[in-house]
């Protein structure tokens, strides 16, 4: 590695998932050098970019587990945090629905579990009460726990704003830059090796969601193992909306809080997740089996649930970790400065504003000095949406910049204006996935249909790379393969084929 | 915020939106504004570079860019007004239009008529539920056909199609002479989706495989697609046990059909057809909002553009119609799809049009037959006939049923034979004018022969 870079750090946080860049924004409060790495082309590129996007009440957990703690606690922090970076919450409450009296009893002992953890409010209602709430529920529901402090957010848009606000507050993210090696001596560790970078580490934060047990591994640690539990979903398009107004739980079973049906805050509607154990990390394939069983469930909550308004579906993985299946948190036993975050399953995205302040205060108990920043800015403001302007605003913006009247994607009604602020903000955005996470063009009902090739352009003009080196997540997931007329020049049996259309056209 | 007033403002510069707008200038309208939010006029026709439009209507055989350039120049020579680059954002009941563009910002444009011609969009992967990993290299054949004749650039070198939809026979013809190796077309349906000459000619003639009954089942590969797995299907659609294998790919086209645009007309409040996706719309293609009018793909899919023109052109006299005062008035009677046939458009027809002038329904059949007559029946009475050797769902029906040939009359009298028969008053409704498919003998003894 004697070609690489070398740079130095306070802190080096591992995995820019929700996690990770909580973590790398509550540490960039704090003069201390800040280094955020991630494998993939952009932040929240895995488990973050696939979950049910839920703020968990926390009656779930069992009292006592880290989960139940940091849930409750992450719950709170939620309106302050989504209001400080610009990121879309919406406190809906939610509802455990009771589909029978046996299920009843379920939902009178979660009230107690809920109580247990904390969770303010809950509150056990009747089967009237929860048609007036959500008419189109089972009409065979006998009643529901409604949690007041329940709600929705969108978990990408949380990291990217995490992301944002870190970088705005001097901390370095490097993308695309797999963590390949670590070095240790006499029980710490001394160094985090990129392919193309490496960085001598005072500590080190492992947030590497599926992946957290092999980065401990690269240290010489194996004190857990992450079994991921692939979770598939179902999106519904904006019309299908109307159908919830806030996240549906059946009664949970012992490895899963069950089928949601649920509103996400950009106005669609989600079903999922299923739970599957898969022995692979980079299972991301959602099956036949698998979605059927998805819409079996929702339906049990939503009979009349709109399946002829999908628009896409997917899956996502849940960082289960054994054993103990808790959150664990805390430093790597044997290794005084690295420090794992691992096994954040749900409720981790609810959790991570907590998380953050534990890993922090781990941090400095570990000590590293914490010496508040009198320049910190909180605020990272949400970057303008077209569809979120007044038409008054939209007319004065059309006025400053033409870009703002020129509409990309017709679905979302993303401006051109919008995608480049994307491809130019604080966080390297070189991605047709990335545009999309960041703006929406290409989220909607047509699944980027119409404005692919127009937000390919874009990325191509605005980055200054070849259209053919435009990738839809990184890697090797270029959109196109070259000019068309490529193969033309070098193959006779296409040259013959040009003359015939050429002769079809007389 | 600009205003602009209007007697016609016409939504999307397609083959639709093209000859409609023309045809309500030169019958007559005062002002009528033409807009497309793309940066020419010709919409999806522009990356139609094949051959094979105009030869019904205009006796050529042209690719879609001249076909295109037809219209484009009627309707510059019409007096037609276009604004490019311009997206509508809403329409409202009482045709009031919200439009952007860079240059002249917001716009407001208060219009007598509007007639929605904004085509359709392709159905997705997300629309048919196609599991598997979610890589680059699945487009919708539409998209990579802009890829390819717009932008000039290969989505893919290895390529498998699922659907057999026009533009899906057409790129895997377009993608072969660029030099990719097109694999299979798969239809889940046991005939084709496409136009018979574009299965010959884009397929056979290219040597390229063509399963039916067959689907995709999974798409395979993290980043770039490497692969799918492919299924033959049983009568129900269902993906049979042991049937499957893989093929290797880089890029999956889909071409499972169009969904006709009408985000626009729902916030109208333009009531819409559940079986063609469009707006339901009189023999004037006006709209259950009184007003807006609609042609083209927004109505229903059509296979040629040729019935497209057609269409857009009754839609341009009766918006001028409108603005004129010289709206038919009167009775008017539904439609109806009846035996073997899947849906009607217009919905209704105005009793005094059938009298004064040629009026055409558009059709399609359920499944395919071969020597019939098409018939237009009230209760059991055959009103108009038309022999077709063959029917295809791929392939729309047009009747044109000529002035006069169905009288006020002559619905009166058949709509009472049939009550009499059925021994009821009538139907709730009053009498419809049903299509039907029967085959060629049945009917020997009566109705009018075409």
């Amino acid at each position: 590695m004697a070609a690489t870079k070398r740079i130095t750090a306070d802190v080096v946080v591992i995995g820019a998932g929700i996690v990770g860049t909580a973590i790398a924004r509550e540490l960039s409060k704090y003069e201390l050098s800040v280094v955020l790495v991630e494998k993939e082309a952009d932040v929240a590129f895995g488990t973050t970019k696939a979950n049910t996007a839920l703020v968990h009440a926390g009656y779930d957990a069992d009292p006592g587990t880290l989960k139940a703690k940091l849930n409750v606690a992450g719950n709170a922090l939620y309106p302050k945090i989504t209001q400080e970076l610009g990121v879309l919450y919406k406190n809906t409450g939610s509802l455990v629905v009771a589909l029978d009296e046996d299920q009843m009893l379920h939902i009178h002992e979660l009230k107690i579990r809920g109580e247990k953890n904390g969770v303010p409010r809950l509150e056990v209602i009747p089967a009237e009460r929860l048609l007036e709430l959500e008419p189109h529920v089972n009409p065979d529901a006998v009643g529901a726990l409604w949690a007041p402090t329940g709600g929705i957010t969108c978990p990408w848009e949380l990291a990217i704003a995490y992301t944002e606000n870190a970088v705005l507050n001097g901390a370095r993210v490097l993308l695309s830059s797999p963590v390949i090696g670590i070095d240790v001596h006499e029980g710490r560790v001394t160094t985090v090796h990129c392919p193309n970078i490496s960085i001598d580490a005072r500590f080190v934060v492992n947030a590497a969601g599926v992946w957290a047990d092999d980065i401990e591994r690269m240290a010489g640690r194996d004190d857990f193992e992450v079994t991921p539990r692939r979770g598939e979903y179902y999106l519904f398009d904006k019309r299908a909306s109307r159908i919830v107004a806030r996240p549906l739980f059946p009664v949970p079973t012992p490895f899963s809080k069950g089928i949601v049906v649920a509103p996400t805050v950009d106005g669609n509607l989600l079903a999922g997740p299923n739970s599957v154990l898969t022995g692979r990390k980079d299972d991301y394939a959602t099956t036949a089996p698998g979605l059927a069983e998805v819409l079996e469930g929702a339906r049990k909550l939503i009979p009349d649930l709109p399946v002829r308004e999908a628009i896409t579906n997917f899956a996502g993985l849940r960082a289960v970790a054994e054993p103990g299946g808790d959150f664990i948190i805390g430093v790597s036993p044997g290794l005084s400065n690295f420090i794992n975050a691992a096994g954040i399953q749900s409720p981790g995205l609810t959790a991570a504003p907590a998380i953050a302040e534990m890993v922090r205060d781990i941090l400095s108990d570990a000590g590293l000095e914490l010496m508040e920043k009198p320049d910190f800015d909180p605020i990272r403001k949400r970057p303008l949406r077209f569809t979120e302007l007044t038409r008054e605003e939209q007319a004065r913006m059309v006025a400053e910049d033409p870009k703002w009247g020129h509409i990309i994607c017709r679905c979302e009604t993303v401006t051109e204006a919008e995608i480049v602020a994307a491809l130019h903000s604080p966080v390297p955005c070189t991605t047709v996935d990335g545009v999309k996470f960041r703006t929406r063009a290409g989220a909607g009902r047509c699944q980027g249909g119409f404005c692919g090739p127009r937000v390919v352009a874009i990325i191509a003009r605005e980055l200054g790379i070849p259209v053919e080196k435009v990738t839809k997540k990184g890697g090797k997931s270029r959109i196109v393969m070259g000019p068309s007329k490529e193969p033309l020049l070098e193959c006779s049996c296409s040259v013959e084929g040009m003359e015939k259309e050429v002769g079809d056209d007389v | 915020m600009s205003r602009i007033e209007c007697d016609v403002a016409v939504i999307g510069a397609g083959p639709a939106g093209l000859a409609a707008a023309e045809r309500a200038k030169q019958s007559g309208a005062g002002r009528v504004i033409l807009l497309d939010r793309d940066r020419e006029l010709g919409g999806i026709l522009n990356q139609c570079i094949h051959n094979g439009f105009g030869l019904q209507l205009l006796a050529q055989e042209l690719t879609g860019p001249e076909y295109a350039e037809h219209f484009i120049n009627k309707t510059f020579d019409s007096g037609v007004e276009t604004m490019l680059n311009t997206m509508v954002l809403d329409v409202t009941r009482d045709r009031q239009i919200i439009a952007i563009n860079s240059d002249e910002g917001l716009m407001r444009i208060d219009a007598e008529a509007i007639i929605l011609a904004m085509g359709a969009r392709e159905r997705n992967r997300g629309a048919v539920t196609i599991p598997g990993t979610r890589p680059a290299g699945v487009f919708t054949a539409g998209a990579a056909q802009r890829f390819i004749n717009m932008e000039g650039y290969m989505p893919g070198r290895r390529v498998v199609i699922l659907g057999s939809g026009d533009i899906g026979l057409i790129m895997a013809r377009r993608m072969t002479w660029e030099g990719a190796k097109v694999e299979a077309v798969l239809e889940i349906l046991p005939f084709p989706s496409g136009l018979t000459r574009n299965i010959v000619q884009c397929l056979d003639d290219q040597g390229i495989p063509l399963y039916l009954s067959h689907t995709v089942i999974s798409v395979k590969g993290e980043e770039r697609v490497e692969g799918v797995t492919v299924a033959r299907v049983d009568e129900n659609l269902k993906p049979v046990p042991g049937s499957e294998w893989d093929i290797e790919c880089d890029t999956l086209l889909l071409s499972i059909g169009l969904i006709p645009e009408n985000e626009l007309s729902r916030e109208a409040g333009v009531e819409l057809d559940a079986v063609t996706g469009g707006p339901v719309v009189t023999d004037e293609m006006e709209t259950s909002v009184p007003g807006i009018f609609a042609c083209g793909n927004v109505v229903h899919i059509h296979d040629l553009v040729d019935n497209v023109t057609r269409e857009a052109w009754a839609a341009g006299e009766g918006a001028a119609r409108l603005v004129t005062g010289k709206q038919p008035r009167g009775a008017t009677i539904r439609t109806r799809a009846g035996d073997g046939i899947r849906y009607v458009v217009p919905h209704v027809v105005h009793v005094q049009n059938l009298a004064d002038r040629d009026v055409r329904l558009f059709m399609r059949a359920t499944h395919p037959a071969e020597n019939v007559r098409v018939e237009v029946v009230v209760g059991d009475n055959v009103l108009f006939s038309k022999f077709e050797r063959v029917v295809r769902p791929a392939e729309m029906l047009a009747l044109t049923i000529p002035a006069g040939r169905i009288s006020e009359e002559a619905i009166a009298s058949a709509s009472l034979a049939d009550a009499g028969r059925r021994g009821e008053e009538g139907s709730k409704n009053g009498p419809e004018l049903v299509v039907r498919v029967t085959p060629r003998d049945v009917h020997k003894r009566g109705g009018v022969q075409a």
